[in-house]
């Protein structure tokens, strides 16, 4: 390892801890202490969901250079798989092997008549929580892999690869839209009741989602920092800076980068999985083309190729949206409207590109004393 | 593996080899046989037979659009020739992938010296150690400190030792062109294709590059293409010439310097 390489690697590991310590020291003990809501740890908890499909894309975005706009569908995709589980949980009055969510929107459409309804064959596995578990970051590898298969083998490159999975995104949408895939249509998931045998009005459930999404992030952030500090790692920047180069050393970038773009794609998935429980709705439009693009705008704000930026940046704009999509008034008079919201998101995005183009994880701060680093 | 050694006509290809068909694979690392590119009907190149000798260090001059560099792409693999067959180390390598064909050990440096701008002067330099290429074998793989050794002998020879954990954006063109000729040294390529070493560097520079280029002879096949006599002349080797994707002339320096065809080529009409 070189001594660059080291810097580096020191550096990603304290960002790590202090990640720790906020996330399951600081934010359980506000908790605790009734400083804070348990609203407000349940909202955190799908923030940081969010953060950990930021940190997929930065991996493929940051450092390989491969711009996706289809993780908020894989996202969705590992988010209708934990979906699917939660509304086995709850089944419906007339035919207990149909769950109520599939019960409402199709109640005669399943089978042949008023208690012969047939269970569409692929929610069948997610009966069982640790199936439901393993297809909802499985199925979301693999459809990124396939992906990778079509796009990167054939040598599709740049924004041709964005409007690609741009486009499969689109389709998908509609897919899932659709009332005859018996995914419930536009209205998505949404009658559930437990989770794990808990209520899911349960303020038990919802610290322990978000203790859980908190160690997830964790986890992911640690094992993206190895990748990014491996070999491995070098060569999918490499890939970034110049891959036909790579070709002339014999290494295969379309195997590295579909790898990476499999690796994201679980990412997602687990990010999604996570999601459900916590937000208990699922819908298409969490996998509208907007979502996508919002997630790159998350990951851009943050920083490219840091990782922390990645999670700073996710939580940053959605901490802004919670915050500003609700009036403020002073007196009587209202202040900001919810409606404002989109410009200032432009105008974020602008000012982000123009002030600090590497994102607000390379904002200086004084270094309180810290030996000063080397030139990065 | 035996590969039965193709068909090379040598009888229209200005060197004095007699009986090649049965000696080339063994004489020839790099034999091109009836290679013609065709680009939008322009005919970029036209060799109808061109080879290069084990551990021989040639020289590929000519003026702009020669079809120099296309020749690098077509014995690389990054463009398909038209018709005809290249032919490396006793096999037929016309078809294959410019993966295939670097890791059979064909090394090439481009024109412009290509470099991973982020990464260090000593991860470059590490990316090239050779058979390193397997995906899932990266996530886990350490350099050794033999390897170690090895990239900082070879940056040293070229005064890049004190950079070794500079990002290569920082390196001045010149150091670029040293990593970038480094790197091709450290894979040990069995042919090492160099476009233009020499481009954009100082006198001094230039020198050193040559001195490097003459370490290598001996014990590695060597192609060079230049545009720089002056450099041409440091390199004391066999010259050929390409006109218009046709070898105009081969042979020393100097005799090539002294054909009409290749003044006219140079000066124009």
């Amino acid at each position: 390892m070189s001594e660059f390489n080291k810097v580096s690697l020191q550096r990603a590991k304290r960002h790590l801890l202090i990640m720790a310590v906020l996330g399951l020291g600081i934010v359980p003990l506000m908790y605790f202490t009734g400083l804070m809501p348990i609203e407000t740890v349940n909202m955190l908890g799908r923030y940081l969901c969010f953060a950990i499909v930021a940190v997929g894309l930065d991996l493929i975005w940051g450092y390989t250079g491969i711009l996706s706009m289809c993780q908020a569908l894989f996202f969705t995709v590992g988010a209708y798989g934990m979906g699917m589980y939660m509304a086995h949980q709850y089944p419906s009055a007339d035919n207990p092997l149909i769950p109520q969510s599939l019960y409402v929107v199709y109640p005669y459409d399943i089978g042949q008549g008023k208690g012969e309804e047939i269970l569409p064959w692929f929610w069948w596995p997610f009966k069982y929580f640790p199936l439901a578990v393993i297809l909802s970051i499985l199925v979301p590898c693999l459809m990124a892999a396939l992906v990778g298969l079509g796009g990167f083998f054939s040598r599709v490159r740049g924004v041709y690869f964005a409007i690609l999975t741009q486009a499969i995104t689109v389709a998908a949408f509609l897919f899932f839209s659709n009332n005859d895939m018996f995914l419930c249509g536009t209205n998505g998931l949404s009658q559930f009741r437990t989770f794990l045998g808990f209520d899911l009005g349960d303020d038990k459930l919802k610290l322990i989602m978000y203790m859980m999404t908190a160690l997830s992030l964790l986890g992911v952030v640690g094992l993206c920092q190895y990748v990014v500090h491996s070999r491995f790692g070098r060569i999918l920047v490499a890939v970034r800076d110049a891959e036909p180069a790579l070709r002339f050393q014999g290494y295969k970038p379309h195997h590295f980068k579909m790898i990476a773009f499999a690796f994201a794609g679980a990412i997602a998935g687990l990010g999604g999985m996570l999601y459900t429980p916590q937000m208990q709705i699922i819908t298409p439009s969490n996998m509208a083309p907007i979502e996508s693009i919002l997630i790159v705008v998350w990951v851009a704000v943050g920083g490219r190729g840091t990782l922390t930026g990645a999670v700073i940046g996710a939580l940053f704009v959605n901490l802004i949206y919670s915050w500003l999509t609700s009036p403020i008034s002073i007196g009587s008079v209202q202040v900001w409207s919810p409606d404002f919201w989109p410009i200032l998101l432009g105008l974020l995005f602008i000012a982000v590109v123009l002030v600090i183009p590497t994102g607000v994880v390379n904002i200086k701060l004084p270094s309180f004393g810290r030996k000063k680093e080397v030139k990065a | 593996m035996s590969v039965t050694a193709p068909a090379f006509d040598a009888i229209n290809y200005p060197m004095e080899c007699p009986d090649v068909n049965s000696l080339w694979a063994k004489k020839y690392i790099l034999a091109l046989q009836n290679i013609t590119a065709v680009f939008d009907g322009f005919k970029a190149l036209d060799l109808h037979a061109f080879a290069i000798e084990h551990n021989e260090l040639r020289v590929i001059i000519g003026p702009n659009g020669a079809g120099k560099t296309t020749f690098c792409d077509i014995v690389s693999g990054k463009t398909r020739p038209t018709t005809g067959q290249v032919y490396f180390d006793g096999q037929d390598i016309t078809s294959l992938s410019e993966m295939a064909i670097a890791l059979k050990g064909v090394g090439r440096k481009f024109q412009t010296p290509t470099v991973y701008d982020s990464l260090t002067t000593f991860e470059n330099m590490e990316l090239a150690l050779p058979g390193n290429q397997n995906p899932w074998r990266n996530l886990i793989h350490k350099h050794s400190a033999d390897d170690r050794e090895k990239i900082f002998h070879q940056l040293e020879r070229v005064r890049l030792a004190d950079d070794a954990h500079t990002p290569a954006k920082y390196l001045s063109h010149g150091q670029r062109q040293w990593l970038a000729i480094s790197s091709l040294i450290l894979s040990g390529p069995k042919l090492l294709l160099v476009d233009e070493p020499a481009a954009g560097l100082t006198d001094a520079e230039t020198v050193l590059t040559a001195e490097l280029l003459l370490e290598l002879r001996g014990d590695h096949t060597v192609v060079v293409i230049e545009h720089d006599m002056d450099f041409v002349r440091q390199l004391e080797a066999r010259v050929t010439v390409f006109n218009e994707g046709q070898i105009l002339a081969e042979g020393s320096l100097d005799t090539v310097r002294e054909n009409e065809e290749v003044k006219e080529a140079y000066l124009g009409r």
